[in-house]
């Protein structure tokens, strides 16, 4: 649990969210604390529930039943109150094309009565000064996304809600977007929920995780207690000349084995590789199998999502 | 600055004067169309009929060799023939040629009127519903009697008095046209592509007033509407010389009635539609018929009497009729009440529906 947690109250709390088009359960009885500075990342695959999730927080969409409390507070009755206190940014979201970077952030600012030293200070922040006089839409994907948070992070929001903010974007957009929010983190101690489909996203952002498909929470936790909880920690990833000569999980320690079809490797999950690849080795050199590949690694997120769901993450 | 009502018309206004398409549409197609249909139906020196005249085969045609051509026998060509009236030069071009030729020519729109002769009479062939061909009927009947195209009773004084030519009638409405297109594209559409791109969505999770949204588009819309309505009477006063008899009051009253009406419709449409392709059709079936309907080119009159009920109730007829009564009957502010009311309520209750019913989301 994050060290806050016991000390303050959660910023954002559901609990029993449900949510469903026509016989489709987006949201699946969903509870989830959010605490003062935390950083929690919804994981799951396209149309897991995510987006449908965070737009319930963020007053957007009305959910079938469950509560949602932001500060203690419901969107029914504090609908302009609860505006001040979330930033958020919508999974595609288009500004107005034929307007200049500054003249997009002057009108969204002017929706919280800020003027134009707010203006200017998220323009530094995010890192547009040499394009706040261009048009929107001369912007590159990352310069977008970057207006988009700049515009979430206009009202000095205690709670930031980011839906998949770094999907189509570069490497280097997306650390610049990374080091942007970690800075808002350490200086203003901000909270954030952001939906990815990216695991090392969550990886090197959150101190939470939280995984969802079909609407449900397949597991929650820190990384690294997500990973512990499995009873796997490691992977061998061999692939083959030939067919395989016997069934892997004839080798002593290994757990699970799988066939990625895309590396064309099968992947082996097993409790030590110190202690199980040599085994390994020696079966294949006695059967006279030739190996083409070989790699050890530890479990991922990734891997976690796998042996959960039978799918990859950003499938 | 930081009120965010007058950044949000400011916005509105920007996003629109950097397009230049909309630009041209605004104030140049309104322009365009002046000139051009003015230009059709006023600037006109003399008329000109087409005839074709088919020679008969035992070579009679006397009445026409005689008057026309000296008692000469005509030969296969185009003759031209100048009639000197008061009214203006009227000229006639005879297409001397086959009848299958000559069926062609008015299949063509060249002729509208074939002539044969037949025991020293003229016979004319023409379609009893073209004005034209009766028009050259009398005028041709009346020349090989008289030997001029008019009867000799009675005199013709041209009306030349401002408000009563084409011009006249046409300018308010191409002023009304240009609002309804101006409002149902640069509102509706404007709209449905911003729910559509998330961007309502995004503008109505702040503290942002919906009030203060809509006042903005209707606001930034009325100073273009303005602007584009001014430079098209400026410039069909200078060009073409068309006055405002009546009052200017009046005029600013049902500009901002019919202003109020089409804004009201553009959010009552534009209310739940989520793409632009549905938007497209959706604007042009409401704005269409109204276009073709409303007598902003010719008059509705001569629509039968049925149809004419219903298309008095149009909001573009209504906002047409009472700006004419104004430019070209001297109309004030009594005169144009009734259509002010109209207007502001018709404009007044779509609104309210389209915002009770609004799509944010």
């Amino acid at each position: 649990m994050n060290p806050v947690a016991n000390q303050t109250e959660p910023v954002i709390r559901i609990e029993s969210l449900y949510k469903s088009f026509k016989d489709v359960k987006a949201v699946n009885g969903i509870n989830l604390k959010l605490f003062p500075g935390e950083f929690i990342a919804v994981l799951g695959p396209n149309g897991a529930g995510k987006t449908t999730l965070v737009e319930m927080i963020e007053g957007i969409q009305k959910p079938d039943s469950g509560e949602i409390f932001i500060k203690g507070k419901q969107w029914k009755n504090h609908h302009a109150e609860l505006n001040r206190v979330l930033g958020i940014s919508l999974q595609e979201t288009w500004f107005i094309e034929k307007l200049t970077v500054k003249e997009t952030l002057i009108l969204f600012a002017s929706f919280y009565k800020l003027g134009e030293a707010r203006v200017k200070e998220i323009i530094a922040l995010i890192r547009l000064e040499e394009k706040e006089k261009a048009y929107v839409k001369n912007l590159s994907g990352g310069q977008r996304q970057r207006l988009a948070l700049g515009i979430a992070l206009l009202n000095y929001p205690e709670v930031l809600i980011l839906d998949e903010p770094t999907t189509g974007l570069d490497p280097n957009a997306r650390r610049e977007l990374w080091e942007i929010l970690l800075k808002l983190k350490t200086e203003r101690n901000t909270s954030l929920i952001l939906t990815t489909h990216y695991m090392e996203e969550a990886e090197y952002l959150c101190d939470r995780i939280i995984i969802i498909d079909h609407g449900k929470i397949l597991a929650k936790g820190k990384l690294n207690d997500l990973l512990q909880a499995c009873d796997k920690h490691e992977i061998i990833e061999i692939g083959l000349l030939g067919p395989p000569p016997f069934d892997f999980t004839t080798v002593p320690g290994v757990q699970k084995s799988r066939f990625n079809s895309k590396d064309n490797a099968f992947v082996l999950e097993v409790k030590r590789i110190v202690e199980t690849l040599p085994l390994l080795l020696k079966k294949l050199e006695e059967s006279k199998t030739e190996i083409a590949e070989l790699q050890c690694r530890t479990l991922t997120l990734d891997d976690l999502f796998i042996s959960m769901t039978g799918r990859h993450l950003n499938a | 600055m930081k009120n965010s009502l007058l950044i949000l018309t400011i916005s509105h206004l920007k996003e629109f004067i950097r397009e230049p398409g909309s630009m041209f549409w605004s104030f140049g197609f309104p322009i365009l169309m002046s000139i051009g249909l003015g230009l059709a139906f006023s600037g006109k020196k003399e008329i000109m009929h087409g005839v074709g005249l088919i020679p008969s085969s035992n070579n009679q045609e006397i009445l026409v060799r005689n008057t026309f051509f000296g008692g000469g026998v005509p030969k296969d060509t185009l003759i031209e023939k100048r009639f000197d009236n008061e009214n203006g030069l009227t000229r006639y071009a005879f297409h001397i040629t086959s009848w299958e030729n000559a069926e062609v020519l008015m299949k063509r729109g060249i002729i509208s009127s074939i002539l044969t002769e037949e025991g020293g009479k003229m016979v004319y062939h023409y379609d009893p519903l073209n004005p034209e061909g009766e028009l050259i009927q009398i005028q041709l009947s009346n020349f090989f009697k008289y030997g001029h195209l008019g009867q000799d009773t009675g005199s013709i004084r041209p009306l030349k008095t401002q408000g009563m030519r084409y011009i006249d009638f046409l300018i308010p409405g191409l002023l009304t046209l240009g609002i309804m297109m101006s409002i149902m594209w640069g509102v509706c559409y404007s709209l449905i592509e911003k729910r559509s791109k998330k961007l309502l969505r995004r503008m109505v999770a702040t503290p942002m007033r919906k009030t203060d949204f809509m006042t903005a588009y209707w606001a930034s819309r009325l100073v273009l509407t303005v602007f584009d309505s001014v430079v098209l009477l400026v410039f069909a006063y200078f060009f073409f010389g068309v006055v405002i008899q009546g009052s200017i009051a009046a005029l600013a009253l049902i500009f901002l009635a019919g202003n109020i009406a089409f804004f009201g419709l553009a959010i009552l449409i534009s209310s739940h539609t989520a793409n632009t392709q549905v938007g497209n059709g959706m604007i042009s079936l409401i704005t269409t018929p109204m276009m073709v309907l409303s007598g902003i080119f010719f008059s509705y009159q001569s629509f039968p009497p049925w149809a004419i009920s219903v298309i008095k109730v149009l909001p573009l007829t209504k906002f047409t009729d009472e700006v004419r009564a104004i430019v070209n009957e001297g109309a004030g502010i009594i005169d144009v009440l009734d259509g002010v009311a109209i207007l502001g309520v018709f404009g007044a209750v779509t609104f309210f529906i389209g915002l009770k019913i609004y799509k944010w989301f």
